[in-house]
């Protein structure tokens, strides 16, 4: 790691139709390393690491903000944080759950939903423009607390036998087929979906970041001679990218969750 | 500088899938510190907000439906109220005509007596007039005529017996052809 090394993810220097002799200076797995910009006691700290933590301070901060001296009467920033807990609450929670068994998983849920959020926002945040989520650490992190909550979830409700059961779809009515069946499901729940529902929220965090590089740099790229006219086009394509990220953002965020509440809503249903 | 950093992602990342340690960790801490909050101090508090609202709402809709019966009952009262007055009115108007009727009739049968009476008296008066008046003239009468026929006659009629006897005799005859002459009419 020499010292020339920036945080920048492509070459300035390069521009079509210039001589310098370099092409398009394409994103690819590079755009998502960085640099160590602390070490505390061996331990390299990056700006990847810094947007978690901001995250954390934001999320808590706002609703320590809007619920911190929660009134009867609501404020305006209580009001806004109340929209955004009764959406999840009983937009995802309670559809999913119900009323009764869900209570339990709101703070759960309200967490993930807001720290995910934010962690994909920091993608369009100038200076920042960097989901935290496209690092497959943070969703695997956030999966595996929901794969593990559910599966001790399944055998603390059915028991050891039952929650093989429940794992494995056991159905006698399947007959000659349920040995398939059960090795299928049993490998499909313990371990395809955790794996998905990680890797759901970072490749499209990941894709859509490097959309966004890409028509970025391509827009500085282009802006040479006669191909301006492109790179307005490039341009035009990064505001229509960051919009539809910003949508992505939040489904991504809404559709962790809901996976999250219908695996517990899974867990704890009776064995069929 | 390009091509440094595509030979650092060759050297650091295997793979975008494989996470590094220090990520992991930084993640658990990060999301742990937020479900914490949230666990512990915030939605325990805006819980408990909510549910004051609710019972407020509720409060404030029970104390509605209760100032909505009150007012039930007391329109309720006064409608009755307002029926027996109407009642009562009707009633008294009822009372007042009879006894208007009573009075009036009581008036023309009391006029009606007076009426009799003052028309009897009259009767009575005059026929006592009449009397009076005839008995006088009866006197008178027969004194002018004893005093013409005395004067006429050049002879005394001062004997009182015979006096009296022509007399009656005159004006009898003198009723007679009042009578004669009523009854051919």
């Amino acid at each position: 790691m020499s010292a020339d090394q920036t945080q920048l993810a492509f070459d300035w220097s390069c521009r079509i139709m210039s001589d310098n002799g370099c092409g398009f200076p394409a994103p690819g797995l590079h755009s998502f390393l960085f640099q160590p910009i602390a070490e505390v006691g061996g331990f390299e700290f990056n700006k990847v690491m810094l947007l978690a933590l901001i995250t954390t301070v934001l999320v808590v901060a706002f609703f320590w903000a809007a619920f911190g001296k929660a009134r009867v009467v609501p404020g305006k920033l209580q009001m806004v944080g109340e929209a955004g807990y009764d959406f999840v609450r009983r937009g995802i929670v309670y559809e999913t759950l119900g009323k009764k068994e869900g209570e339990k998983y709101v703070p759960l849920m309200v967490s993930l939903f807001f720290f995910i959020w934010i962690m994909n926002i920091w993608s369009v945040i100038p200076l920042a423009q960097f989901p935290v989520s496209s690092i497959i650490a943070f969703p695997i992190v956030l999966a595996a607390v929901v794969w593990i909550l559910w599966v001790s979830l399944t055998f603390k409700r059915h028991g050891f036998v039952g929650g093989l059961k429940n794992l494995t779809g056991y159905d006698k009515s399947l007959g000659a087929v349920l040995p398939l069946v059960m090795v299928i499901e049993f490998l499909s729940n313990l371990f395809v979906r955790p794996f998905t529902h990680a890797v759901r929220l970072f490749a499209n965090m990941f894709a859509g970041h490097l959309m966004l590089v890409m028509f970025t740099v391509a827009s500085w790229y282009l802006l040479n001679s006669w191909m301006i006219p492109a790179a307005g086009i490039s341009f035009v394509m990064t505001i229509t990218m960051i919009l539809f990220e910003l949508f992505v953002q939040a489904v991504q965020a809404y559709v962790f969750v809901l996976l999250a509440c219908s695996y517990i809503q899974g867990a704890l249903a009776e064995h069929h | 500088m390009i091509a440094n950093l595509v030979q650092l992602a060759a050297e650091e990342e295997q793979s975008p899938l494989i996470p590094p340690g220090p990520e992991l960790l930084v993640g658990t801490i990060a999301f742990a510190i937020v479900f914490f909050f949230f666990w512990k101090k915030l939605l325990p508090n805006i819980n408990k907000v909510l549910e004051e609202r609710r019972e407020a709402i509720e409060g404030g809709i029970e104390k509605a439906e209760a100032a909505q019966v009150e007012a039930q009952s007391v329109l309720e009262q006064y409608k009755a109220q307002l029926a027996e007055a109407r009642h009562e009115a009707a009633r008294l108007r009822q009372e007042a005509q009879e006894q208007g009727a009573t009075l009036i009739a009581e008036m023309r049968a009391e006029g009606q007596r007076q009426r009799e009476e003052i028309v009897a008296a009259g009767h009575a008066q005059i026929e006592a007039d009449r009397k009076a008046a005839s008995s006088a003239l009866r006197q008178d009468v027969g004194k002018l005529a004893t005093d013409l026929a005395g004067k006429l006659v050049g002879e005394s009629l001062e004997d009182h017996a015979r006096q009296s006897r022509v007399i009656d005799r005159f004006l009898d005859g003198l009723d007679e052809a009042a009578t004669k002459a009523e009854a051919s009419r």
